[in-house]
């Protein structure tokens, strides 16, 4: 901290908006970066003079560029590369990628191999979504230094009344008091240094404030057990291993042979109940108790009211089998939940990305979209050079592109697939909404809101950490029937592939609509391109003019301190933006015409 | 590594928090184990830590997947939470950071200008080489000009992951971005001796979270690096290779091969030779550290080692099932 004052309290308001009101002109107030998110993330809104977001811009600001490295690549080796797209859904990539191969080649993967993605995606969802909510979102409604007024007694009183959670005593709550405590007056706040402590719209009492800080230090312990399971199957997390045709794990002959042996099976059954436990007796309760809070928000940040899922955990084995277990595919559009519509993947007219505001050029011109296996990435920055203090989003704005689905944009993510669920008249999913919302006192409607975000993705949670024992029983009993395949190697030599073959693979990430779309020439990569969850919500407006799912969910917003945006943040966390996934990538050349996107 | 004099030491926080000596001790002596130093290594160890304020650690992730810090998340001896809080103060991490936009590049100027020319400098991700730096923005700024400003007031810089030690995959052909690694972007600066901060690279996509950890302590202990080889790794980690301490190594020995990812010889532990392992030439502690408190790891799983560790490993001829080694 700059002074020792500021080392009492960890309090700091210098914070200046980066560009100030000049004139007439709006006030643009600047958040850059957007920290407690995957990648790098711009936000500059618009505001009026009451403090109302009159237009918000949502830029993506780096580019790598995997997706033109993949061309010519072998394509069983796509899945590492996309894996590195991004670290943090380490899983959801490579298993697109592989879907999108055995899809082109008519791939069939073993029962096993099916039962063991889908515990590893199931696994990645829980892992995800309980590290979102208290690593990267809480500190956004929770205020650590609050914290310290707390009584431990009555926070333990507390903790007593949500659940029967062990860590409930005032001792154990005093002794976190204290190590907050002494890192508050050791005057090294690191992390939560310069957070916007005491800013009026936190409202959270200090006893909760105090619980919510007890349970981000024990999610931390908790996430590195639950992320066993990918280490069992795929040897390590983050970026486990995957293989075009099934699961590299062969299950073992002997008690050490290889990691998927009877112990480590066990394992994953007792990790699977520890995964649940947390979910039930802590981050379920939290997120109804924090909600009660801020119910305000229930009536903020909808966005655009479109909402689109490919749906998830297949029953069957086959690449292009689209029955699942627990999420449908589906596009709900203006916020009607009387009727899901179809998703087509191939039709060209369907799923298409726009670059009118982002700095890329098509061939047809910068109004066109294009459909993926048409698509195109050409280099086209024209973005100011840094260092620099805004971007003119009049023009190109953002590295990421705008997909639409049928010239609409769409949001993705756990708000989407509850939306989808519900409206498809899944029972288990309208209990749990139903349940939930009537807890908090809210209407359906209360779903289309930065609360309703944050309440599917907990709800969502439940929904799938309760099916793991039954994803795991199901494993346990086809090995237990003797079949022990894991992988078909029948298609793996590309000596036996087609000359020419394409293919898509979909999954829902915890972050939302995923698919992979390849094409394979001469046992090569022709053409690779994703597009990804955080594509379509963190996208810019597109060439009608129409904001993407971050924009329109922040117009209207009041920030009530315009040098500390805290409103921004809030609406922003709750879509769980990941953009090292969102970002495409650039032609090398600057004019070839590259016919795939890169991330 | 003293910042003021008013602060108190590591070990000052371990008893504010009510943690015994002897977890601490504990903590130091398998820290001391896996660095390859001798048990006698340990008192030194914790002498060190106890008797200096928390240093500063300085986060910077340029063209990053965000697999190196969620590697170090995972770390369990020690773990992030006795780091961040009891260990180092992790002063700028754009991930963990509460403070966004602005109030957080000013906790990052804050540290680098507190602690100048004692701080501890981490870089993930590729760096875009070019001066105009387009490819990759924080606040405006372009990623090098990130990475240059905060290398001139480090007293160590380590580059983790491959991406920052070796460029990684934005830098894989035909490197679309121009990337580099960390030493790639301070080249000039260090000949220059305008950057005189010591660099080590710690490979890997993501490292092993506990070499990082292991690393820092190191120097924090002895005021050096661990001894370096000539790709600037520490020996205590990248001395061997994983096929060195592989448990498939008897079957190798023996020339026995799994030909496909389950059959008879995949489900007994054969060597993964003949589906592409890279284990003989990669250097790194998968094997003998391991992952995710020691659940596992690459082979040990059924898959060949994909030679993470080593540079141009994306580029490698055969891909990752094609020619072995």
């Amino acid at each position: 901290m700059a002074n020792p004052s500021d080392r009492k309290t960890g309090r700091k308001s210098t914070s200046e908006p980066r560009a100030a009101t000049t004139g007439s002109q709006p006030r643009r107030v600047v958040v850059d970066p957007v920290t407690r998110i995957e990648g790098h993330l711009r936000i500059e809104a618009e505001t009026d003079a009451q403090g109302v977001i009159t237009r918000a811009s949502s830029s993506g600001t780096m580019v790598r560029g995997i997706e033109i490295i993949l061309k010519g690549r072998d394509p069983r080796d796509a899945w590492a590369f996309t894996q590195r797209f991004c670290g943090v859904c380490t899983v959801v990539h490579s298993i697109a990628s592989v879907r999108a191969v055995e899809y082109a080649l008519g791939h069939v993967i073993p029962q096993n191999a099916q039962h063991i993605r889908n515990l590893m995606i199931a696994a990645q969802y829980v892992h995800d979504h309980v590290m979102h909510f208290y690593h990267l979102h809480a500190l956004d409604w929770v205020d650590v230094v609050s914290a310290l007024k707390a009584d431990p007694a009555a926070t333990a009183k507390l903790q007593t009344s949500l659940s029967p959670w062990p860590n409930n005593s005032p001792d154990y709550f005093g002794s976190v008091q204290r190590k907050l405590k002494g890192f508050v007056e050791g005057g090294q706040l690191g992390i939560f240094a310069n957070g916007y402590w005491g800013h009026p719209e936190y409202k959270l009492p200090p006893e909760v404030n105090l619980l919510a800080v007890a349970h981000y230090l024990e999610a931390l312990a908790w996430q590195r057990d639950v992320v066993k399971i990918h280490a069992i199957f795929g040897g390590k997390n983050p970026h486990p291993n995957f293989v075009v045709g099934g699961v590299p794990c062969a299950i073992s002959e002997t008690a050490t042979a290889t990691a998927v042996n009877a112990e480590n099976l066990r394992l994953v059954g007792e990790v699977i109940k520890k995964m649940r436990t947390f979910v039930d007796q802590v981050y379920l309760p939290d997120t109804l108790a924090i909600a009660g809070f801020y119910k305000d928000w229930a009536t903020r940040g909808e966005g655009v009211g479109n909402f689109l899922s490919y749906g998830e955990f297949p029953q069957g084995i086959g690449a292009a089998e689209r029955t699942t277990l627990l999420f449908p595919a589906g596009v709900i559009t203006n916020r009607d939940l009387s009727s899901v519509q179809p998703v087509d993947f191939e039709d060209p007219t369907e799923i298409q990305e726009f670059v009118a505001h982002s700095w890329y050029q098509y061939s047809t011109g910068k109004q066109a979209g294009l459909h993926p296996y048409d698509g195109e990435t050409s280099l086209d920055y024209t973005g100011p050079a840094p260092p620099y203090e805004q971007l003119d989003v009049d023009k190109s704005y953002s590295w990421i592109k705008s997909p639409r689905w049928k010239g609409l944009p769409v949001e993705v993510g756990p708000l989407a697939r509850v939306l989808v669920l519900y409206a498809s008249g899944d029972l288990r999913a309208r209990g749990l909404v139903d349940h939930a919302l009537g807890r908090l006192g809210l209407p359906i409607p209360a779903l289309f809101s930065t609360l309703g975000r944050i309440a599917a993705r907990t709800l969502e949670t439940k929904l799938i950490a309760d099916s793991m024992a039954g994803m795991h029983d199901a494993l346990m009993a086809n090995i237990a029937s003797g079949d022990l395949r894991t992988f078909d190697d029948v298609l793996f030599d590309p000596a036996t592939w087609p000359k020419k073959s394409r293919g898509v693979g979909m999954m829902e990430a915890p972050r939302g609509a995923l698919a992979h779309w390849l094409t394979i020439e001469d046992g090569r990569i022709g053409n690779y391109q994703a597009v990804v969850p955080s594509t379509w919500n963190a996208g810019p407006r597109d060439a009608a003019g129409r904001e993407g799912p971050y924009e329109a969910a922040l117009r209207g917003h009041k920030l009530k301190d315009p040098t500390r945006p805290l409103e921004i943040l809030r609406t922003i966390h709750s879509f769980d933006p990941c953009l090292a996934c969102a970002v495409h990538v650039i032609d090398p050349d600057g004019d070839e015409l590259v016919r795939v996107k890169v991330l | 590594m003293e910042i003021s004099d008013d602060r108190p030491s590591v070990l000052d926080h371990l008893r504010r928090q009510g943690l015994s000596r002897r977890d601490f001790l504990n903590w130091c002596a398998y820290t001391a184990s896996i660095l390859a130093l001798p048990p006698s290594a340990t008192p030194a160890i914790a002498q060190a830590l106890s008797s200096k304020p928390r240093p500063s650690v300085i986060w910077l992730s340029i063209q990053e997947c965000t697999g190196c810090s969620e590697s170090i998340l995972r770390s369990f001896e020690p773990t992030l939470e006795s780091l961040i809080f009891d260990q180092f103060s992790l002063d700028y991490h754009h991930v963990l950071q509460a403070a966004a936009g602005l109030a957080a590049e000013q906790a990052r100027d804050n540290a680098i200008e507190r602690a100048r020319g004692k701080y501890v400098l981490i870089v993930d991700g590729g760096i875009p080489l070019d001066e105009v730096g387009r490819y990759s923005t924080t606040g405006g700024k372009s990623g090098r000009e990130l990475v240059r400003t905060a290398a001139r007031g480090a007293a160590l810089i380590i580059a983790v992951g491959t991406c920052a030690t070796y460029g990684g995959i934005p830098a894989a052909a035909p490197n679309p971005t121009g990337a580099g690694g960390a030493f790639d972007a301070l080249r000039d600066l260090i000949e220059k001796t305008e950057v005189m901060a010591p660099l080590i690279n710690v490979p890997g996509c993501p490292p092993v979270p506990e070499v990082m950890t292991g690393v820092v302590v190191h120097f924090l202990t002895f005021g050096k690096p661990p001894p370096l080889d000539e790709l600037r790794r520490p020996v205590p980690f990248f001395g061997r290779t994983v096929h060195d301490d592989c448990p498939r190594l008897p079957f190798f020995n023996q020339g026995l091969f799994a030909k496909s990812f389950d059959d008879e010889g995949a489900r007994k532990g054969y060597c993964l030779k003949d589906l592409g392992c890279k284990g003989p030439t990669t250097f790194n502690a998968c094997t003998t550290v391991k992952w995710n408190q020691r659940t596992s790891f690459p082979m040990y799983s059924g898959h060949g080692c994909l030679g993470c560790a080593q540079p141009k490993f994306w580029d490698r001829e055969g891909g990752f099932y094609g020619k072995p080694f």
